[in-house]
């Protein structure tokens, strides 16, 4: 795979570039590394967020799920640790991960086994993932002083310049790096997305392939469940409300064509990383954080229609003279 | 390939008689579904079969269900729009910010009804002008109708709506029956003549079975598929003026998740979500259905967010079913 | 049933013994045999519905048979998935080769069964070099890390093949392959089918076009109504007697052309142009007349004819119908005027599937059957029966779903749903393209029914013997522009040929 950034990428990186410029140009102090590392840290979730939504959207599916799916997670995994807190973290976050990949593992097989569209089912589990967190917890919240230290401590503990949790979400992106270049899997995920039949002749199994993309979905939401009621240290129903759509338009801006097929690992954490920007920068040059709904909304709206253009397949030239090679 | 024999110059109308398609279809099915829901609330709780209660019960559903006849017609054209909840809650900033300037209670319809308008514009123009996905349109539109909504608002909110405004959303036409109701029955009443009746109905249903051909038969697809947003827009519009008005005040997180109900009550009532089928009375039934599930169950006290629960497995079960039952059928017919 | 007798027979690698397989109401294949020999192409003929892509997509793993054998080597084998076909040495090339446009040639090529490395990644180098020698031992002109989108669709046939070769194939079928080829690239495609027999592979080839398979193949087999009606080697059999096998019955393909003298001009073209496809298209047509567009595929004529539609927009030139400027903006306009297309991809351009057939057919015609924008279901039905008793539509009910009749009853409904409109100018766009051959001759017979009863009718053919059988008048067209124009009575087949290929010659 080429090494050098797509055309779509390198747009971008101008522009997260030229946002960053705009702000320091009034306040230096946002440019400041300490800074760009909080805003990266603070990105770190929807970035791996959207790349397993990426999966997803790639096989032509959409998971609507995921925030509430998220959430799920979180909250077991601050109930088990209020309820014993003796377990140690990496036991947590496994079982976070674990439940996770068996709820995307449950979209992925209502899609899979029963051909329903993925829309439907994600919509539906996107209600009952949230009312499960209801049921289990009774609608209590889980407080700071219920979790453990350790439980809280990590993802904010830095290392080598970077908070863990930042390394989590480059340890995750690189894994998905070599699985989407590398791994038969990944390349199986591009095939379904840009032609399921003959997908079906190449020997690929489209269904399964799908239900991999949702349970890998799952289990990055698993792991961001942790890290979102680690970070924030409570843990109720309503977190992460709405966020199913943040994580949707990371990847629409990210380039990761809702018709599948098409997206990268880059796109979709650049598009992350700028709508983090864009929110982190929100309060700093000193607009209301109410605005932060609209601007995002007016983000994806603008960057559908800059996709569009680009996707818009050109018409075979049929005329020689067009296409300047009339010498040939 | 199916094996037709040749009966030359003799090609029956139908391959069934009307009776028997409508007994085997999914409104039918329905309709069972309904009253089987209806007795079992009605034996579980002794406050359900009171004219006065049945009435309150119609209250939770009939706004969403206004927007869910137009929101199937959009799906069944083969899109989605999911801005309608932010549709409300734009209109209903938009009408609280005339209450300001005094606007009394027909004016601040027609604000509503018009900002509805105005935001199924929007999105009908990125649809069917730019020929962009619905999906994304509408997901991105959804956060910018309902954030220029908190832009105006933060965490305050617009209350004092006049009296005789409050009417649209709380008053009864005669004895139990309200006026939402009647708008609602009034409006799957159009609704079904527009979709099932006319030449543009038509349209919409060719158009969703197979966009290319309906261009290539000289159906102008840009121009349904704007009509269609602006219609889903202007039921919205009608919906925030009704829920504006019972609620009497107007906040930014106004009908928040409501996007998800409408898509569930239509897929509910049979529209296929990839398109091309579906009707207005399967539509309207579920919405009665799931109106009497969230009331049966409220009831019994059952809290909100359980229903919900009740709400996304009947999603699925519904859907799954059919697949199921005939996977059965063939396995037993091998 | 004729088995020529022959003393070298090879044994046959692969072998179908009463293979069945019914859906629901039809019996697809009915205890149907088959072999296939290595080193040699057997043809499979058969009208379409006869069960030829049935027994594709049980070789290819993608259907089960509900009983019979098949073997592989005298051994019995089970394909229960299409993974497992192409584990047994069997790969399928399909009519419009069903490749993946957005990803490189090499990983076409090896897509499923790339090389690893020896932690189970995928070795990108190995792969392109791999795909590279491939590419060059069969002398296609092709880089590996081009995008499959960039090709022609001849290259893409090669790489298709190139994929073949790559898995190491015992057994290649080929599903229609020259569909949408030219004249030359089949003969490339030809050659290639000759290097594939010196390997010693087996090829199923199935086509439509006779000229093809006594080109290419060393035996047949003859699908009729989901049974083998017979086998046999080629060299033993005529054009006449495949197709007699074929229908069951003696059909002597004539073109039911009736001579009329045109009339007046009803549509005149001038000097229409499109920035990138097609340059100065000037034509008149007349009254009655069956005007052909002939020409290779990809030679500009669909684009031509789809700004005509008002689908392609033009940068340059008029167009006028009975003197009045028509230059269609939309196809809703176009229809409008009276100019009607019926377009070579049926199945996506042509009939609404999903739609019941008498919807189709009045689709266009709802501003006449309805009442003030009010359906009047009556009159539909009623318009449907005309055009498809017209037709002479096959099919259960009108309320069918269109999607459920076979390509050339499809075909009819979407010639139906147009005549309904009243046209004066009908564009048909290789009107008979992978249709029966009961249902092809219904559609020409009533092409010149129609030219006879004074519509205009304008065909895109690239199949010669429709263009010479059924056109009062043929253009040319190569590279966008019109190469030549000739009467019926200057017709010649080689002539024709070496225009649209651009050919200088002595017969010129």
């Amino acid at each position: 795979m080429s090494i050098v950034l797509k055309h779509r990428e390198m747009i971008l990186v101008a522009a997260i570039g030229l946002l960053l410029a705009l702000i320091s140009m009034r306040f230096p102090a946002f440019l400041e590394p300490r800074n760009l590392v909080r805003v990266f840290d603070d990105t770190s979730i929807l970035a791996m967020l959207a790349l397993g939504q990426m999966l997803v959207i790639l096989t032509r599916c959409i998971d609507l799920s995921m925030a509430a799916n998220l959430a799920l997670c979180g909250m077991v995994v601050a109930m088990l640790n209020a309820a014993f807190p003796g377990v140690p973290v990496p036991a947590l976050i496994a079982g976070g991960m674990v439940l996770g990949a068996s709820l995307g593992a449950l979209n992925g097989v209502l899609v899979w086994k029963l051909n329903m569209p993925s829309i439907v089912v994600t919509l539906g589990t996107m209600t009952i993932f949230r009312g499960s967190i209801f049921l289990l917890s009774g609608g209590q919240w889980v407080n700071a002083h219920q979790m453990d230290d350790a439980f809280k401590a990590l993802p904010r503990t830095v290392a080598l310049g970077l908070p863990v949790s930042s390394w989590i979400a480059v340890a995750v992106i690189g894994l998905f790096l070599i699985l989407m270049s590398r791994a038969p899997l990944g390349r199986a995920f591009y095939a379904v997305g840009v032609n399921p039949t003959a997908s079906v002749y190449a020997g690929i199994n489209v269904g399964r392939t799908r239900f991999f993309a949702f349970t890998v979905a799952g289990m990055v939401a698993g792991l961001a469940g942790y890290l979102w009621v680690a970070r924030y240290a409570v843990a109720y129903v309503d977190i992460a409300g709405g966020f199913e759509l943040q994580i949707i338009a990371a990847c629409v801006i990210g380039g990761v064509s809702i018709a599948g097929g098409i997206g990268t690992v880059p796109g979709a954490v650049l598009g992350a990383l700028f709508l983090g920007v864009v929110n982190n920068a929100l309060p700093v040059i000193n607009v209301s954080p109410f605005a932060q709904m609209a601007i995002s909304g007016a983000v994806i709206t603008v960057a559908v229609i800059f996709n569009a253009r680009n996707e818009r397949k050109k018409g075979r030239i049929i005329l020689k003279r067009a296409q300047g090679e009339g010498a040939a | 390939m199916t094996q037709i024999p040749h009966i030359s110059r003799a090609i029956p109308d139908r391959l069934e008689s009307p009776l028997a398609t409508a007994l085997k279809s999914w409104e039918m099915l329905l309709i069972v579904v309904a009253i089987a829901i209806f007795i079992a609330n009605s034996l579980a709780s002794p406050y359900f079969l009171n004219p006065w209660s049945l009435s309150d019960a119609t209250f939770n559903f009939t706004e969403k269900a206004i927007i869910a006849l137009a929101m199937a017609m959009v799906i069944i054209s083969g899109e989605i729009d999911l801005s309608v909840a932010s549709i409300i809650a734009l209109a209903s900033t938009a009408m609280g910010f005339a209450l300001q300037f005094g606007a009394d209670a027909p004016t601040l319809a027609a604000i509503g009804i018009l900002v509805g308008i105005a935001c199924g514009a929007f999105n009908g123009l990125l649809v069917s002008g730019l020929g962009l996905p619905s999906i994304v349109v509408t997901i991105g539109t959804m956060s910018l109708f309902r954030g220029i909504s908190y832009i105006v608002l933060g965490d305050q909110a617009f209350r004092g709506y006049p009296r005789d405004f409050a009417w649209f959303g709380q008053g009864y036409v005669w004895w139990v029956v309200s006026f939402e109701i009647v708008l609602f029955l009034a409006l799957a009443i159009v609704f079904y003549v527009l979709l099932h009746r006319t030449n543009f109905g038509r349209a919409v249903f060719a158009i969703g079975n197979n966009p290319l051909a309906a261009q290539f038969s000289g159906i102008r697809i840009r121009r349904v598929k704007f009509v269609l947003f602006v219609l889903t827009g202007l039921t919205a519009g009608i919906a925030s003026v009704l829920l504006t008005a019972r609620l009497g005040s107007t906040r930014p997180s106004i009908a928040s998740g409501w996007e998800l109900e409408i898509v569930t009550m239509v897929v509910l009532g049979g529209v296929s979500i990839l398109g091309g089928s579906g009707s207005i009375a399967g539509v309207v039934i579920a919405a009665f259905i799931m109106g009497l599930v969230t009331f049966g169950l409220g009831l019994l006290n059952v809290p909100g967010i359980v229903m919900s629960i009740f709400v996304g497995v009947m999603l699925i079960v519904v859907i799954a079913l059919p697949v199921v039952a005939r996977r059965l059928r063939e396995r037993r017919a091998v | 049933m004729p088995r020529a007798p022959d003393s070298a027979v090879p044994r046959p690698c692969l072998s179908l013994r009463d293979v069945s397989k019914s859906f629901p109401g039809v019996r697809a294949l009915n205890r149907i045999g088959l072999e296939l020999h290595p080193g040699q192409v057997t043809a499979l003929v058969g009208e379409n519905g006869a069960g030829k892509s049935t027994l594709v997509k049980i070789l290819t793993g993608i259907y089960q048979p509900d009983e019979g054998a098949i073997e592989l080597d005298g051994a019995p084998i089970s394909l229960p998935t299409a993974h497992a076909a192409l584990d047994q040495g069997i790969t399928a090339i399909h009519q419009e080769t069903v490749l993946f446009d957005e990803l490189s040639v090499a990983e076409n090529i090896f897509l499923g069964h790339a090389p690893r490395t020896r932690i189970g990644l995928i070795d990108w180098r190995r792969l392109r070099a791999e795909a590279s020698s491939l590419l060059q031992a069969m002398g296609a002109p092709i880089h590996p890390d081009m995008r499959l989108k960039d090709l022609s669709i001849a290259n893409k046939h090669l790489v298709a093949v190139a994929r073949a070769l790559s898995i190491e194939a015992r057994i290649v079928i080929m599903d229609e392959p020259t569909a949408a080829l030219s004249h030359k690239e089949i003969e490339e495609l030809f050659v290639l089918i000759d290097m594939l027999k010196q390997d010693g592979k087996a090829i199923l080839f199935i086509s439509h076009k006779f000229d093809e398979i006594f080109r290419v193949a060393d035996r047949y087999t003859v699908f009729r109504d989901g049974e083998m009606v017979a086998s046999g080697m080629m060299r033993d059999t005529s054009q006449a007697e495949l197709v007699r096998m074929m229908v069951g019955r003696s059909v002597e393909h004539v073109f039911p052309k009736q001579d009329v003298t045109p009339g007046e001009t009803v549509l005149t073209v001038k000097g229409l142009t499109h920035p990138t496809e097609f340059e100065d298209i000037s034509f008149d047509l007349r009254r009655g007349e069956i005007l052909g567009f002939y020409g290779l595929v990809g030679a500009g004529r669909t684009e031509t004819m789809q700004a005509l539609f008002g689908i392609t927009r033009t940068s340059a030139g008029t167009v006028t119908l009975d003197g009045k400027p028509a230059l269609a903006k939309n196809p809703a306009h176009a229809v409008d005027m009276g100019i009607v297309y019926v377009p070579e991809d049926r199945g996506r351009q042509g009939a609404v599937i999903g739609l019941p057939i008498f919807q189709n057919i009045s689709l266009p015609s709802l501003r006449n059957t309805s009442r003030a924008g009010f359906l009047h279901i009556a009159n539909e039905l009623a318009l449907a029966r005309k055009y498809s008793e017209r037709l002479d539509l096959r099919a259960a009910a009108l309320d069918q779903d269109v999607g459920t009749l076979s390509g050339g009853n499809q075909q009819k409904v979407v010639i139906g749903k147009w005549l309904a409109t009243r046209p004066r100018v009908i564009i048909l766009d290789e009107p008979t393209k992978g249709i029966d051959i009961g249902s092809k001759a219904a559609v020409h017979a009533f092409m010149s029914e129609l030219a006879a009863e004074g519509l205009c009718v304008i065909m895109v053919s690239s199949e010669l013997p429709e263009i010479m059988g059924m056109s009062d008048r043929v253009i040319v067209m190569r590279e966008g522009r019109i190469a030549g124009e000739f009467d019926r009575s200057g017709l010649n087949a080689e002539t024709l040929v070496r225009t649209a290929a651009g050919i200088e010659g002595e017969a010129a």
